[in-house]
């Protein structure tokens, strides 16, 4: 084996791009369509897209460094199972220890946090990267993903609780006066409460992305 | 190390391993947690019920959580007890202790029913009273305080384990809680307990409160865990009703 690991310093051209290509031009929910039915679920709020989007990004960083610290010893015919367990452990972790110290944020998010388990992008990546690379780049491969993955969350977020509720972070952002109810113009757009409308909002957002990003339209 | 990784031996020591760290782990987090865990639940219980009489405003700046909901609670609630089916009191148990969950799979004459007294700076006592029932995802409870005619809705707060926030949820907002008050249970000594309408009640109906808008179920899960929990304490509220006018005279 050679020993010329070294070599290569910590955050070469390659490694950088192993964090920016997720969060624009491989994104895993604009370009890779994961992750999609947490991004529905929890986006009607600003407050829970962002500790989702954090707690996404903790899970992920770890369970990729974890992988690819075992990824020598694991035998491939169960290799799913034991990065599912990987994947578990880390989220119940993480639960437990929203819930002692953390406690308004953990009833925020609830069931969600469960749900980090099923979350495709995770598995998609401890399966295509961390189990065929070393550590570091597994780290900011981990990173990468889990921040593009919450830029979108926020985004979401951000125009579902303005339009959905007139609030942001639970602040009203859009006064009583204005609503019709109170003799104003205004009503809030129920619909942007309820999932679908998280889905157009991802659509819109890929529809921007890909005008701006030549490089993802396809040839045919 | 010469090791055939796809042999059965090998995957199944690797399994087993892999269960038995996992297992130590985990269960090592959890009981190096409870105890954090159980304060907090503890401390969120009595703030429900400080929540429900409009108490304990500043938790939010408080600069040790714990110790504020505590002293506050022991100021406001002034008398805590449990009472049966029939408005008699039982003795022997703590309100505080009591699982409704528990206490609902009894039949109804068994029940221990808890009530807090709360008192307010103009001296006026309000009873609170506490819920529990089914959301969407999971259960739901809170705790609702009536005045001392046992009829008009002082104040209430919700909570809820897992209701879809923005949809649900919303139960657990100050918004949402603040329409019960002044509210009636009773129509003409009868009881009928509150209303959650689907898209908003009158503004004139006593009995009504406004749904969550994409919140049906939790909405009506509300409402029935109001009108189950209250029910058995309508011996307690005639029989209170009664002692308070004795007092009077």
């Amino acid at each position: 084996m050679s020993v010329k690991i070294e070599s290569e310093p910590l955050f070469s051209a390659k490694n950088v791009k192993l964090i920016t290509d997720p969060i624009n031009r491989n994104n895993p929910i604009t370009v890779l369509v994961l992750g999609i039915c947490s991004a529905l679920a929890v986006t009607v709020k600003l407050e829970p897209s962002v500790v989702m989007a954090i707690s996404v990004i903790a899970v992920l960083t770890i369970a990729n460094v974890v992988t690819s610290l075992l990824r020598n010893t694991i035998p491939s015919r169960i290799r799913i199972i034991v990065q599912l367990v990987i994947i578990a452990s880390l989220v119940i972790l993480v639960d437990e220890i929203l819930k002692a110290f953390a406690y308004d944020v953990s009833k925020q998010l609830s069931v969600f946090v469960g749900l980090i388990i099923t979350n495709c992008i995770i598995m998609g990546r401890l399966e295509a990267f961390a189990l065929g690379n070393k550590p570091w780049p597994s780290t900011l491969d981990g990173l990468g993903n889990g921040v593009g993955y919450g830029v979108i969350l926020v985004i979401v977020g951000f125009f579902r609780e303005l339009l959905g509720s007139g609030t942001l972070w639970d602040y009203r952002i859009i006064p009583y006066s204005f609503y019709i109810k109170n003799g104003g113009f205004y009503e809030n757009n129920g619909l942007f409460i309820l999932p679908p409308m998280a889905l157009i909002v991802v659509g819109i957002i890929i529809w921007i992305q890909r005008s701006r990003t030549k490089e993802l339209i396809e040839k045919e | 190390m010469a090791m055939n990784k796809q042999s059965n031996l090998y995957i199944f020591v690797y399994s087993s391993i892999m269960v038995i760290v996992v297992a130590a782990l985990l269960s090592l987090a959890s009981t190096a947690l409870k105890p954090f865990q159980q304060k907090n639940i503890e401390t969120e219980k009595r703030l429900d019920i400080l929540k429900s009489v409009g108490s304990a405003k500043e938790v939010g700046t408080a600069r040790n959580k714990h110790e504020y909901v505590g002293n506050e609670f022991n100021k406001v609630i002034v008398d805590q007890y449990v009472v049966n089916l029939n408005g008699e009191m039982v003795e022997g148990i703590n309100p505080f202790d009591i699982n409704l969950k528990v206490e609902f799979s009894k039949t109804a004459s068994q029940q221990n029913l808890p009530v807090y007294v709360a008192q307010m700076d103009d001296e006026s006592l309000k009873y609170i009273l506490p819920l529990l029932g089914r959301g969407l995802w999971g259960p739901i409870w809170g705790y609702i305080s009536l005045n001392d005619d046992f009829n008009t809705i002082y104040g209430a707060s919700f909570a809820h384990k897992s209701e879809t926030p923005g949809l649900g949820a919303e139960i657990a907002t100050t918004d949402f809680q603040s329409q019960f008050k002044g509210k009636q249970i009773f129509q003409d000594g009868n009881f009928v307990s509150i209303l959650v309408v689907k898209g908003g009640a009158q503004p004139d109906d006593i009995h009504g409160v406004d749904a969550v808008s994409g919140g049906t179920i939790t909405s009506q899960g509300l409402e029935y865990m109001i009108k189950d929990c209250l029910k058995n304490y309508q011996n307690f509220f005639i029989k209170s009703k009664e002692l308070n006018h004795e007092r009077e005279d």
